[in-house]
C-alpha cells in the first residue's frame, strides 16, 4: 500500500502530505526533512527509486519526480510496483495540470483543498482508486458543482469561488 | 470558517501546533452544507488519529452520512472511516459500509471495497465474514473489480491454499484484459488497464508459487503479456517487470524464463537508471531460479555497480549479495567492504557489515582471509555490527574450525595476533573490535613464543591507556593482562612488570568502577601466586573447556533433609512470604515515616515492619537483627547467644558513626593480604571458567555496562556465578564452626552467614538484582547507611529470620570439598589449605566488594581473640551488611531495569 504523499519544492517546504497511516506532527516534519535531505543530495540523471528502510523502517521504497521547483514523493511498500508509482506521479501532475491550466506551485498553495479532494480521487486509503486523469477530472469538477450548489447562499462571487473550492 | 480550517489544516503541515483547532474540523463534519462538511471531514482526516480522543463525536456523524443520499457526502465518510475508524468503532459502521456494496454508483461501491480492505487491515476478525464478497469479484465495473483485487492480494498473501480455486478465473480476467475487452476508458498510455493488470500479475504469482498445476494455467497469458506489451512506456515496463517477477516465483517454465531474460537484458542495456534498477532487481529474483542467467550479463552489472546513481549501487549489491558462492565470496566480500567504507550512512552501513560477516562466516575460503575481512569490517564498522558478531570471531579464534588440526589452529591464532599487534597502534578504533584484540592478545599472544611477555603487555597497557574512557576495553585489556603474567608464572618465568603496566594496575584499583577495581586487585594477586596456584587458577588456553556448574546446589539435599529433621522450618519463597509482612507493616508505618522520605517504592516498607512490638525502634533496632537469627538454629546455645545482643547494641551505634568517616578507606587491607586474595582468585577462576564456557570470553560477565548483548546469557551466568559463590560461602562458616567452642564464636559465625544468605537469596529472587547486587557497591556507605538505618536493620527479623538463617545455612553445610568438587575436584585440596586460612574473605568477595572487608576484619580479629572486639567488629558488619542487603532486595523486588537511574535518585 502507499504510505504517504508529500509534495515539497526545493526548499524543503512541504506543500502537501498525506499519511496514509497516522504519524504525530513532529514526526511528519521529521520525516519530511529527512526524506529532502535525501532528495537533494541525489545527482540529476539518476533512477527515482530510493530505498527508504532508514527513513520510514523496513520495506518502504520512496518514488520520487521533480517537476519546475516541486518534488512529488510517493513512500509505499512492496506490494507496489516502482515503475507503476512513477506513473501514478505521472497521472497526479497531468490531473493537476489540466485542473489549473499549466500548474505552478502557487496553484497548489491557494487550492489547498483542491489539490486534496484531487488526490483523494487518485488514492483512497492507501490504495490506487483511479488511474485515468480524465475520469479523476470528471469527479473532481462534479465535486466543485455540487459544493457549490448546495452552497447557493453564498457572498462570496461565483469567479472567486472558482479557485477557492 | 472553512477558509480557517484549511489554513489550520496548512499550518500544521508546516509543522506548527493546531491541536486547538481540531475541535472545530470536528464541529464542521456536522454541517449541513456539503462543502462544509467536506471540508470539515478532510480535516478531521489529517488532524486525527484512529485512538484520538475526539474520534467518539465523530462516529455518530460518520453513521449518519453513510446513510445519506448525497454519493458525495457517502464518499467523504467513507474517507473518514478509511483513516479514522479503529478495531473498537469497526462493528459501529460495518454495517452501513457493507451496504454500500450494493450502491448504485460505482465510486461508492468502490470506496466501500475499500474501506472494507483497511478494516481487514486494522482486524481481520473484523470482516472475515465478508470474505464471500471479495471472493465473488465479478461487478459490471471493471473498476470495482479492480478494487477489489487490493484485499484479495492482502488475503491471498496471507494465505493462498484457499484461492487456489480462484485461479482460472483471474486467468481470464487478465486474458481479457490484455485483450483489450475492457471500454477505452480504463486504458492509461495506450496500455489496457496497467495497474489491474499488475495487480492481477502479483496475485497470480503468489497463487503459482510452489504449484505446479496452477502455474500451468498461468503460462500462456503470461507468455501472451510478454509478446504484447510495449516497452517503450514506463508502465508497459512496469507490467513487464511484474511479469518477470510472476515468472521467478511460479513454478518454472523454460520459454516463459527466455522471455523473461530477454527483458532482463532490454532493461539492463536501457539508459534509464529506473529500467536498470528494475533489471537488477529482477535479475536477482530470476537469479534463485536460473544461476546461468547471470553470466551474460556480467559486464552490465559491473557497470550498475560503478554508476554514481546510490539507489542501483545499492541493489546491485543485494543482487551481488544473492548470488554469492564460495568461489566469488571474495571478490564481492572486498567489494562490498570498499562500498562500506566509502559510505556514512549509518543505517546502511549497518547493513553491508552484517552482510559481510554472514558471506564471510557462510563461504570463507580461509581461516587467514575470514580473519583478515573480520578485522576490516571491525576496522571500519565496529560500533555498527552486532557485538555476538565480536564473540563469533572470540570463539572462532578460540576453536579453531572444528578440526583437530592442532598446527592449523595455531597457525590461526598467530595469524590473529601478528594481525591485531599491526592494527593495534592505530588511532579510533571502534571498542568491539578493541575487545576482540585484548582478548586473543590476552588469551594466545605468548602462546606461539614469538612475541615476549613484555612485549605484549605493553601493548596492552597502551590500549588501556588510550581508552581512558571506556571501561569495558580497560576491563578487557586488564584481564588480558592477567592472562599474560598468569601464563608466564604457569610457564615457570619470572614475572616483571613493566613500570607503565604497575601504574596502570595502581590507577585502576582507585577507579571509580568496583568491577574494573576488582580486576586491578584480581591481577596483583595472581602475579603474587606460585606456578601451581596459578596455573590452576588460569589454564592456559582453556576458554573452550567447560565447566559443569550444579544449578540446583543438589549436594546440599542431604543436609536440608537433615535440619528438616531437627525441627527446622522448610524453605518458603520470599514471594509467599510477602503477605504477611504487608500486614505488620501496616502496623508499624507511621512510626517510621520520616525514614522513608527520599524514597518511595512499595518494596521500601518491606523492612519497617517488626521492629517496633519488641523494641524502641530507635537506638535497640541495630541489634535486633541478631537476637531472632542465632536462637532457632541453635537452640542449646541459645542462652550464650543472648548475651550478644546487649554487646553489640552498646557498641552500635558508636561503631556506625565510626563507620562513617572511615568508610572511604575498606577494602584496601583486606584485598592485599596475600592469602585472602589467593582464595579471592580461586573463586574467581571457577567464575572464569562459567564465563568462558558460556561466552568464551572471561571478562565479559562481570563487565557490568559492557556492549555484550545477549542479555539472558549474563543474568544467567551471574545467578550460576551466585550459586557458585552461595555455596563458597558454606565453606567458611563451617570451618569456623566446627572448631569453635565458645558462644562468641558460634554468634560470629551465624552473623556473616546472615549476611550472606541475603545476598544470594536476593539475587536468586530477580534478575534484576544481579545487576543492583553489583551496583550497590557502588554506592557511597554513607548514604546507604543513612538510608537504610531505620528501615533496613530491622529487615531480618521481618523476613522470617529462620527462612534466612536456613537458606544460608544450606551453603554452610556444604563442605568446602563439595564446592571445589563443583569446580574442580581434582586440584581443591592444595587450594583447600590456603582456602581454610582466609575461608571468609575470599568467599565473600565474589559476592559483593565490600563483604570481603567486613568479613576479613570479622575474621581477623577473633585472632586477637578479644572478646568484647568480636563484639564490636562484628556488630556493625553484619547489620552493614544486612542494609545494603535489604537495600538490594528493594532494587530487585521493585520491577527497575535501570539500576544506574535508581541510584541517581538515591544519591539526591
Amino acid at each position: 500500500m502507499i504510505r504517504a504523499v508529500i509534495v515539497m519544492n526545493t526548499q524543503g517546504k512541504p506543500r502537501l502530505t498525506k499519511f496514509y497511516d497516522y504519524m504525530p506532527p513532529e514526526k511528519q516534519q521529521e520525516l519530511i526533512r529527512r526524506v529532502f535531505g535525501v532528495l537533494c543530495s541525489r545527482a540529476e540523471n539518476v533512477s527515482n527509486f530510493v530505498e527508504a528502510d532508514s527513513v520510514f523502517g523496513p520495506d518502504t521504497r520512496l518514488v520520487y519526480k521533480h517537476y519546475a521547483t516541486l518534488y512529488f514523493v510517493f513512500i509505499f511498500d512492496s506490494s507496489e510496483n516502482e515503475l507503476a508509482m512513477l506513473d501514478l506521479i505521472q497521472v497526479l501532475v497531468e490531473t493537476l495540470d489540466k485542473c489549473f491550466k499549466n500548474v505552478c506551485e502557487l496553484d497548489i498553495v491557494f487550492n489547498y483543498s483542491k489539490l486534496h479532494t484531487i488526490l483523494d480521487e487518485i488514492i483512497f486509503g492507501g490504495q490506487v482508486l483511479e488511474t485515468s486523469s480524465a475520469e479523476v477530472m470528471k469527479a473532481v469538477e462534479e465535486i466543485s458543482r455540487l459544493e457549490t450548489a448546495s452552497n447557493t447562499i453564498t457572498l462570496v462571487p461565483k469567479s472567486i469561488s472558482g479557485w477557492r473550492s | 470558517m472553512k477558509e480557517f480550517i484549511i489554513r489550520l489544516v496548512y499550518v500544521e503541515m508546516l509543522g506548527h501546533d493546531a491541536s486547538f483547532g481540531y475541535i472545530h474540523a470536528v464541529k464542521m463534519t456536522h454541517d449541513d452544507s456539503l462543502l462544509l462538511k467536506r471540508t470539515g471531514y478532510l480535516a478531521v482526516t489529517l488532524f486525527l488519529n484512529e485512538d484520538h480522543d475526539l474520534i467518539i463525536l465523530i462516529v455518530n456523524t460518520i453513521q449518519k452520512d453513510l446513510k445519506s443520499d448525497n454519493y458525495l457526502v457517502v464518499c467523504a465518510a467513507l474517507n473518514a472511516v478509511c483513516k479514522l475508524i479503529n478495531e473498537e468503532t469497526i462493528p459501529a459502521v460495518l454495517p452501513q459500509v457493507v451496504e454500500l456494496l450494493g450502491h448504485s454508483k460505482e465510486a461508492v461501491r468502490k470506496k466501500a471495497i475499500m474501506a472494507l480492505h483497511r478494516f481487514y487491515q486494522r482486524s481481520p476478525s473484523s470482516v472475515m465474514h465478508l470474505v464471500s464478497n471479495f471472493r465473488k469479484l465479478c461487478d459490471n465495473d471493471p473498476g470495482v473489480m479492480g478494487a477489489t483485487l487490493c484485499p484479495l492480494f492482502d488475503l491471498i498473501a496471507v494465505d493462498a491454499n484457499s484461492y487456489k480455486d480462484l485461479v482460472i478465473s483471474f486467468v481470464s480476467i487478465l486474458k481479457q484484459v490484455a485483450e483489450r475487452r475492457l471500454p477505452k476508458t480504463y486504458d492509461y498510455h495506450q496500455m489496457p488497464a496497467p495497474f489491474i493488470q499488475i495487480r492481477l500479475l502479483k496475485i497470480l504469482a503468489l497463487l503459482g508459487s510452489g504449484d505446479r498445476q496452477a502455474s500451468e494455467n498461468m503460462y500462456t497469458v503470461v507468455g501472451d503479456i510478454f509478446r504484447k506489451c510495449d516497452s517503450t512506456s514506463n508502465i508497459g515496463n512496469a507490467v513487464l517487470y511484474e511479469c518477470i517477477c510472476c515468472v521467478s516465483s511460479i513454478y518454472p517454465n523454460p520459454k516463459l524464463l527466455e522471455a523473461a531474460a530477454d527483458v532482463i537484458s532490454r532493461f539492463l542495456k536501457s539508459d534509464s537508471h529506473n529500467l536498470k534498477y528494475m533489471g537488477i532487481d529482477a535479475l536477482s529474483r530470476l537469479i534463485k531460479i536460473s544461476p546461468e542467467i547471470a553470466e551474460q550479463h556480467q559486464l552490465a552489472v559491473i557497470d550498475c555497480l560503478e554508476d554514481p546513481d546510490d539507489t542501483l549501487k545499492r541493489k546491485t549489491f543485494e543482487l551481488l549479495y544473492r548470488m554469492t558462492k564460495s568461489s566469488n565470496v571474495e571478490v564481492i566480500v572486498d567489494r562490498m567492504i570498499d562500498y562500506m567504507i566509502s559510505i556514512n550512512d549509518n543505517h546502511y552501513k549497518t547493513e553491508i557489515a552484517s552482510r559481510c560477516v554472514e558471506l564471510a562466516e557462510q563461504f570463507a575460503p580461509s581461516n587467514h582471509w575470514f580473519i583478515q575481512t573480520m578485522n576490516k569490517v571491525f576496522e571500519h564498522a565496529g560500533d555498527l555490527v552486532n557485538s555476538k558478531v565480536a564473540h563469533n570471531l572470540m570463539r572462532l579464534i578460540a576453536e579453531g574450525f572444528g578440526e583437530d588440526d592442532d598446527t592449523a589452529d595455531c597457525q590461526l591464532r598467530s595469524s590473529a595476533v601478528e594481525s591485531y599487534l599491526r592494527i593495534i597502534g592505530e588511532p579510533k578504533l571502534p571498542s568491539a573490535f578493541l575487545q576482540v584484540i585484548c582478548w586473543v592478545l590476552g588469551e594466545y599472544g605468548t602462546a606461539g613464543g614469538k612475541y615476549s611477555a613484555s612485549y605484549i603487555t605493553g601493548k596492552l597497557c597502551d590500549v588501556a591507556e588510550a581508552h581512558s574512557s571506556n571501561d569495558t576495553v580497560k576491563a578487557y585489556a586488564v584481564t588480558a593482562l592477567m592472562k599474560v603474567y598468569a601464563f608466564e608464572i604457569a610457564a615457570g618465568r619470572k614475572v616483571d612488570m613493566l613500570p607503565e603496566c604497575q601504574s596502570l594496575i595502581e590507577e585502576l584499583s582507585a577507579s571509580h568502577s568496583t568491577d574494573l577495581q576488582q580486576r586491578a586487585y584480581e591481577l596483583q594477586a595472581v602475579v603474587t601466586l606460585d606456578a601451581h596456584a596459578v596455573e590452576i587458577i588460569m589454564p592456559s588456553d582453556a576458554s573452550c573447556e567447560d565447566i559443569e556448574v550444579d544449578k540446583n546446589l543438589s549436594f546440599l539435599d542431604s543436609y536440608v533433609e537433615r535440619s528438616l529433621e531437627q525441627g527446622a522450618q522448610p524453605y518458603i519463597p520470599e514471594n509467599e512470604r510477602s503477605g504477611m509482612i504487608n500486614i505488620c507493616n501496616f502496623r508499624s508505618q507511621d512510626q517510621h515515616d520520616t525514614s522513608t522520605h527520599t524514597l518511595r517504592f512499595e518494596a521500601y516498607e518491606l523492612p519497617k515492619t517488626s521492629a517496633p512490638p519488641r523494641i524502641s525502634p530507635v537506638s535497640l533496632a541495630p541489634s535486633t537483627e541478631l537476637v531472632p537469627v542465632p536462637e532457632p538454629s541453635y537452640p542449646v546455645e541459645t542462652h550464650h547467644v543472648a548475651s550478644v545482643p546487649s554487646v553489640s547494641d552498646t557498641g552500635s551505634t558508636e561503631l556506625r558513626l565510626r563507620l562513617d568517616g572511615v568508610q572511604k578507606k575498606w577494602g584496601r587491607p583486606t584485598y592485599s593480604s596475600p592469602a585472602s586474595s589467593s582464595s579471592d582468585s580461586t573463586s574467581l577462576k571457577a567464575v572464569n571458567g562459567v564465563t568462558q564456557s558460556d561466552v568464551s570470553s572471561t571478562s565479559t560477565s562481570r563487565t557490568r555496562d559492557s556492549s555484550y548483548d545477549s542479555r539472558s546469557a549474563q543474568g544467567e551466568i551471574s545467578s550460576e556465578k551466585k550459586k557458585l559463590a552461595a555455596s563458597l560461602f558454606g565453606g567458611p562458616s563451617k570451618t569456623e564452626k566446627r572448631p569453635s567452642s565458645t558462644s562468641h564464636k558460634v554468634a560470629r559465625s551465624t552473623s556473616p552467614a546472615v549476611e550472606k544468605s541475603q545476598g544470594p537469596k536476593a539475587v536468586a529472587s530477580s534478575t534484576t538484582g544481579v545487576v543492583s547486587e553489583k551496583a550497590a557497591p557502588l554506592q557511597p556507605p554513607p548514604d546507604l547507611l543513612d538510608l537504610g538505618e531505620p528501615t533496613v536493620t530491622s529487615s531480618a527479623p521481618s523476613v522470617d529470620p529462620f527462612k534466612q538463617l536456613e537458606g544460608l545455612l544450606d551453603p554452610t553445610q556444604a563442605t568446602s570439598a563439595a564446592n571445589y568438587g563443583a569446580v574442580d575436584n581434582t586440584k581443591a585440596a592444595d587450594i583447600m589449605s590456603v582456602y581454610s586460612e582466609f575461608p571468609t574473605s575470599g568467599q565473600s568477595s565474589v559476592i559483593a566488594n565490600p563483604l570481603p572487608t567486613n568479613a576479613g576484619d570479622a575474621n581477623l580479629i577473633p585472632g586477637l581473640s578479644t572478646t568484647n572486639k568480636t563484639g564490636h567488629a562484628k556488630g556493625p558488619n553484619p547489620r552493614d551488611a544486612l542494609e545494603k542487603d535489604a537495600l538490594v532486595r528493594q532494587m530487585g523486588v521493585t520491577p527497575m531495569s535501570q539500576n544506574p537511574n535508581l541510584f541517581r535518585d538515591l544519591l539526591g
